[in-house]
């Protein structure tokens, strides 16, 4: 029993980190409207230039993290001046492409400008047994683990206080509701998908700092999209609580997945299983958990 | 002046439903199609036949089967390596274990099996849409890839999990070098294309057209919206399964599923994107595209004597800033341009 719960809790830890990269994609596409495929592109290059910075110029992760959020700030301004404004009222399917293509040029910004070596991230938090936990009920959970959970509760709080609390807030839900009353009521559009766009860069920020130092930090952090899009799937795509109860079900399903039924298919379906759960959960609620109700008419 | 209908009056029925209906369409057509058989097979070199123009029209055939289900029917799909994948690996299949099999059979027994997966992965297709689709379709891509490498019957028990296909052999002529491989692949290909062309201009075309444009509106006018999208996702997923199977048969040879990954994926997406959505020229101009892309970007990073990490990065770069630049500048694609070259032609040499 202690050995499903050990497994159940480290799947719903791993689904904490997944859930962070899902609300980066929430965030955007609430604003804009806009799928933002890049979103795991955008950890690959926050935490690539985090390390690149510590490393070429031998500055502390205390100074390498503020530049490296002005760098992802200053990625996202740039990629609504150049990509967005231009593609203002394509079909959705356009844009979706068009972060495709953002997910290359940012992929390949990223490995030239530090190389495509893998690079170690160390964080001042050991990844170490709980030993509390360990003691009394025997359960191996790690600390850093914990400590990721404990960022993203935090971060999320952040969130929801900029969202409901200062007026920049408001603008966005605005925005969110209905671009063009909201350009009627005089929000600055463009000024507030540069916003968004830095905000999600500077989630991006956190979720691959985390990531990193957990797996190191190399090309296989975007693919930490792929596992957020199930995520989504399950949770709608406009909802932020929804993008953390989706990392949840997601990241402890495909954990204990692995582990009872793995071995009878032959193992590595951590790959796929997310994707088959959220689809058949689709066919059931199309829109997704929490994700808004969609009227369709002619 | 070059270019024009004036002159060329229809006087049946017939001659008004032709599929090139102008006559320097027909001719240059015709010429290109005589040049690709009887003049590229003499001049060009083995490494061109089998590095750039095999590819090219492998992948060609691909674009048009994504072009059929995303710039036709509208579902888009990021799965088109595992339909490729499903092809190839389930023509290798039939070959091996039913000796004697011809090769052509067993290349549409594989497309046929393509399009069954193709269909059981398209069901989702009638209760979500647009990026959830797009999910889903991912899923596809990572189960049958996952498949492919663990259960070793699909692989005939290969210690490697890597097949080693089948000699090309049709009525007892051996296609084994560059130039037989390229008649087969260029005759395969011409033949789908013009069967495309022509299920486009008939009313299954229509009815895929009319669900991309609004599948509510088509299904209260009567379309059979099971019908129609399923039947999608089926021609779609035959036409990149036959490609796979090419993929692996003309070009390749030696094939591990990891060849049919998301990267492939992509790259035909993006054929679709810069070649033009919905168009059958774009899929060919698209495939032509980033096929030459690589190679001509090799040749500047080799004249600029770049080293080969900065050079495949900035292979990524120009790569994606192409993509956004044309969905920018013209979200229709190269086929577009062609047209609008085309309605130019008809003008000149007036302005108007």
């Amino acid at each position: 029993m202690n050995f499903f719960f050990e497994v159940l809790i480290g799947g719903l830890l791993s689904g904490v980190m997944y859930a962070l990269v899902a609300i980066g994609f929430v965030l955007i596409y609430k604003a804009s409207g806009v799928f933002n495929f890049a979103q795991g592109a955008m950890v690959f290059f926050a935490a690539l230039t985090c390390v690149g910075i510590m490393d070429k110029f031998g500055l502390s992760l205390w100074l390498a993290i503020p530049l490296t959020m002005v760098t992802m700030i200053a990625l996202g301004m740039a990629i609504e001046r150049v990509v967005l404004r231009p593609l203002v009222n394509q079909p959705e399917i356009t844009l979706f492409m068009a972060t495709i293509g953002l997910t290359f040029f940012i992929e390949g910004l990223a490995q030239l400008m530090w190389g495509s070596q893998v690079h170690k991230l160390d964080l001042p938090i050991e990844d170490v047994p709980m030993q509390f936990l360990m003691d009394h009920f025997d359960i191996n959970i790690s600390q850093f683990d914990m400590v990721a959970a404990a960022v993203c509760a935090l971060l999320v709080i952040c969130l929801a206080l900029l969202f409901s609390k200062t007026k920049v807030g408001r603008a966005l839900r605005a925005v969110a509701d209905d671009h063009q009353a909201a350009l009627a009521v005089g929000i600055p559009l463009q000024r507030i998908w540069a916003v968004v766009w830095g905000v999600a860069g500077l989630v991006a920020l956190v979720a691959g700092l985390l990531w990193g130092a957990r797996n190191g930090v190399q090309f296989a952090l975007t693919f930490v999209a792929l596992k957020a899009l199930p995520v989504l799937i399950l949770g709608g795509f406009t909802s932020v609580p929804g993008a953390i109860v989706g990392g949840l079900i997601i990241g402890a399903s495909e954990k204990l997945a692995e582990v009872y039924i793995g071995p009878m298919v032959g193992g590595g379906i951590e790959g796929w299983f997310p994707y088959v759960l959220a689809l058949l959960f689709l066919l059931v609620r199309p829109e997704g958990l929490f994700g808004e109700k969609i009227i369709r008419r002619i | 002046m070059i270019y024009r209908e004036a002159g060329q009056f229809k006087t049946s029925y017939q001659a008004d439903n032709q599929i090139f209906p102008i006559r320097q369409d027909r001719l240059a057509l015709t010429a290109t199609l005589l040049a690709a058989v009887f003049l590229l097979p003499y001049f060009a070199t083995p490494y061109i036949l089998s590095a750039i123009m095999i590819p090219f029209l492998i992948f060609a055939l691909a674009a048009l089967g994504l072009n059929i289900l995303t710039g036709y029917a509208g579902q888009l799909s990021l799965g088109t390596a595992a339909f490729m994948a499903v092809g190839a690996f389930a023509s290798y299949n039939f070959m091996a274990r039913l000796p004697g099999l011809p090769l052509l059979v067993s290349f549409i027994l594989g497309g046929l099996c393509a399009a069954m997966v193709g269909i059981a992965f398209g069901l989702p297709s009638l209760r979500i849409r647009g990026f959830y689709l797009a999910a889903s379709t991912l899923a596809t891509q990572f189960f049958v890839v996952w498949c492919l490498t663990k259960i070793p019957y699909l692989t005939n028990y290969s210690s490697s999990g890597v097949i080693t296909v089948q000699k090309m052999t049709i009525l007892g002529y051996q296609f084994d070098t560059p130039q037989s491989k390229y008649i087969l692949v260029l005759a395969i290909v011409a033949v789908m294309a013009l069967l495309a062309k022509n299920m486009i201009r008939s009313n299954v075309g229509r009815s895929w057209m009319a669900v991309r444009d609004m599948d509510m509106a088509a299904e209260v006018i009567g379309f059979r919206l099971m019908r129609t999208k399923l039947l999608a996702f089926a021609v779609s997923s035959f036409y990149c399964g036959v490609a796979g199977a090419l993929y692996a048969y003309a070009y390749l040879g030696t094939v591990e599923p990891e060849a049919y990954n998301l990267d492939l994926s992509f790259r035909i997406l993006f054929m679709i994107i810069i070649g033009g959505v919905g168009s059958i020229l774009g899929s060919f101009l698209g495939a032509a595209f980033i096929v030459l892309l690589p190679v001509f970007l090799n040749i500047v990073a080799h004249g600029l004597s770049l080293p080969t990490s900065v050079a495949s990065n900035l292979e990524l770069m120009v790569f994606g800033a192409l993509i956004i630049f044309f969905l920018i500048v013209e979200p229709h694609g190269l086929a577009r341009l062609w047209q609008i070259a085309k309605e130019k032609l008809r003008l000149w040499p007036f302005p108007h």
